[in-house]
């Protein structure tokens, strides 16, 4: 299986810089999503992992260099489940649904079928406040599903859980990114989460935020946080994230 | 986690029958609970797929909070009753004074001669009118200054340029007394009824602008945020966004905006007297001072008082509740 055709990018990231004032938080980052892949940037704080996401996003533009979306306007997780309190469940769902232009009969249906997908079938009718933070992350990842787009942004989305609930929907996460075809750009500065996620793990080094190094996981699915290969890795790469940060220290 | 030491991605068939298959094994799973000893090996994976569903069901349930509201009777006790006692005290109070004799009786009557100068009101068969006329008034001007409120207080929240030029002003009317604006109107408009509407609206605009304002300004960035990734930019973004978000600060702007208009209408009908313009509760009340008929200018006070209550609390507060409740701003 040799590839000779360039495989179909969900996001191209070709040497994007970004400054604020004075601050230079990017510098020079390239990076390729495939389709269907499965990447987590990794860093400490100040790598402008946010920043990055954003600019993909299109909610921020580069001060240099070029971002690509080829499948359209990508979905954004954020930490915080960002749902409208206004709006129960299901109409939240709906409403990614209408603004990406679904008629008004097929809603309904579609919503319950996200929401069955991310095991919460009956919550239609529930509103924001009535749902655990979980069920808040599940239902704000049916709404970023809504969208339908190819490229899924996720922005630190489970660290505001507890450690029982978050290794519940990493392995949610991993069955739906299987089922659907989406490719994830995960933002985390959780080493182990990184490496439990993806299929690559790139680490950037901070202020400004650089590409450090990148690591292909071939540990095989299904993983749990707590293999000896994934705790491995994770020794490996938290050893390059520890020098990065200490460098930051010298002077 | 048998057989899948495959990548996802490739065993993408395999993934799908494999996390379809708990959910057809659930029901028969639970169903056939004497009969355990089945065929070891499907019992193991259904277990595998099973785990996750069971574990999650299990943490939405422990950490899902049931909301039950709480009892008529209880909810009567708890919010009724207080208002109800303190009301009763003021009116023994007021007729233990009365009886102490502490000022003459016409310039402190019982709360009794009051009710009955509101009795007599009523027997003459003209109170329901007057009453009509004040709250008709109050209602149709609330709905003209809601109409001009609305997009103004759009315009100042969300257009800097404007907000600059008129947010302070606006939010500086707000303490002037709209009875300030009565003579200016009467010099305007003469005795009619557009004085009236004049010294309402100047009273109740700038409240409801200013609520919408201080809604828009608490909005929460991040809802602003996830609607752009959603795609509602624009008009879509006020109508399914901005709006929305905003509605519990232009809905207690609403309610201060009512207050205005209803304290500046009797503003308006105590100082602007005039034949042509029937008589509302002002006037009612202007009536009263005339004659030196103290039982009959509380009486009208207190109509002015429950009139304002009243609708505050059969209109505002339960839309308000409602509101506040679905957000689960409120227990």
């Amino acid at each position: 299986m040799t590839v000779t055709t360039p495989i179909p990018a969900a996001t191209r990231i070709a040497g994007v810089s970004k400054t604020f004032g004075k601050q230079h938080v990017l510098d020079d980052i390239t990076l390729d999503v495939a389709d269907g892949e499965f990447v987590t940037l990794l860093g400490a704080s100040g790598c402008g992992k946010s920043t990055l996401l954003n600019l993909v996003a299109g909610l921020d533009t580069p001060t240099s260099g070029t971002v690509e979306v080829p499948g359209g306007r990508p979905a954004l997780m954020f930490q915080e489940h960002a749902l409208f309190p206004w709006l129960t469940a299901g109409k939240n769902i709906e409403l990614a649904l209408k603004l990406r232009g679904m008629p008004k009969a097929d809603r309904p249906a579609e919503a319950e079928r996200l929401l069955e997908l991310v095991r919460l079938k009956g919550a239609y009718r529930k509103r924001v406040h009535e749902l655990s933070g979980g069920m808040r992350q599940r239902v704000a990842l049916a709404r970023a599903l809504a969208q339908d787009s190819k490229l899924l942004l996720m922005d630190e989305p489970f660290a505001a859980l507890d450690a029982i609930t978050r290794d519940v929907l990493h392995e949610e996460l991993t069955r739906i990114w299987s089922e659907t075809n989406v490719a994830v750009l995960f933002v985390t500065h959780n080493v182990r989460e990184a490496v439990r996620l993806a299929q690559r793990v790139v680490l950037l080094s901070s202020r400004p935020g650089r590409i450090a190094r990148e690591w292909e996981v071939g540990i095989p699915h299904p993983r749990r946080i707590e293999d000896a290969d994934v705790a491995g890795l994770s020794v490996e790469i938290t050893e390059q994230l520890r020098g990065e940060i200490r460098r930051h220290g010298q002077h | 986690m048998a057989s899948t030491e495959t990548q996802p991605k490739t065993a993408g068939a395999e993934g799908a029958e494999a996390t379809t298959a708990p959910a057809t094994t659930v029901p028969t799973a639970v169903e056939t609970g004497a009969e355990r000893a089945e065929t070891g090996a499907e019992r193991a994976e259904a277990a595998a797929g099973n785990d996750l569903a069971g574990l999650e069901a299990g943490l939405d349930a422990l950490d899902t909070r049931t909301t039950d509201r709480t009892p008529l009777p209880v909810l009567l006790r708890r919010k009724a009753l207080p208002p109800l006692v303190a009301v009763v005290l003021v009116l023994g109070l007021w007729q233990a004074a009365f009886a102490l004799h502490l000022k003459p009786d016409y310039q402190l009557p019982s709360p009794l001669m009051v009710w009955d100068a509101l009795a007599e009101e009523w027997y003459k068969g003209t109170i329901l009118g007057v009453i009509w006329q004040s709250v008709s008034r109050g209602a149709l001007g609330f709905a003209v200054a809601l109409l001009v409120g609305t997009p103004l207080g759009l315009l100042v929240a969300r257009v800097r340029p404007v907000r600059a030029a008129i947010g302070p002003i606006l939010s500086g009317l707000q303490s002037l007394p709209s009875v300030a604006w009565v003579p200016a109107a009467i010099i305007w408009f003469g005795l009619t009824d557009a004085t009236i509407y004049a010294v309402v609206l100047l009273g109740a605009v700038p409240s409801i602008a200013n609520g919408l304002v201080a809604g828009v300004d608490r909005i929460d960035p991040l809802h602003l945020r996830a609607g752009k990734v959603l795609g509602a930019t624009g008009l879509r973004g006020i109508r399914h966004v901005l709006l929305p978000a905003a509605l519990p600060g232009y809905i207690s702007g609403l309610k201060q905006g009512w207050a205005f208009s209803w304290r500046s209408l009797m503003a308006a009908e105590l100082i602007a007297t005039s034949p042509e313009l029937g008589v509302g509760l002002g006037r009612l009340l202007e009536t009263g001072r005339s004659y030196q008929d103290m039982p009959l200018v509380l009486g009208a006070i207190l109509l002015i008082l429950l009139v304002g209550i009243g609708i505050e609390l059969l209109i505002f507060a339960p839309v308000e509740r409602r509101v506040l409740r679905h957000r689960g701003l409120l227990r």
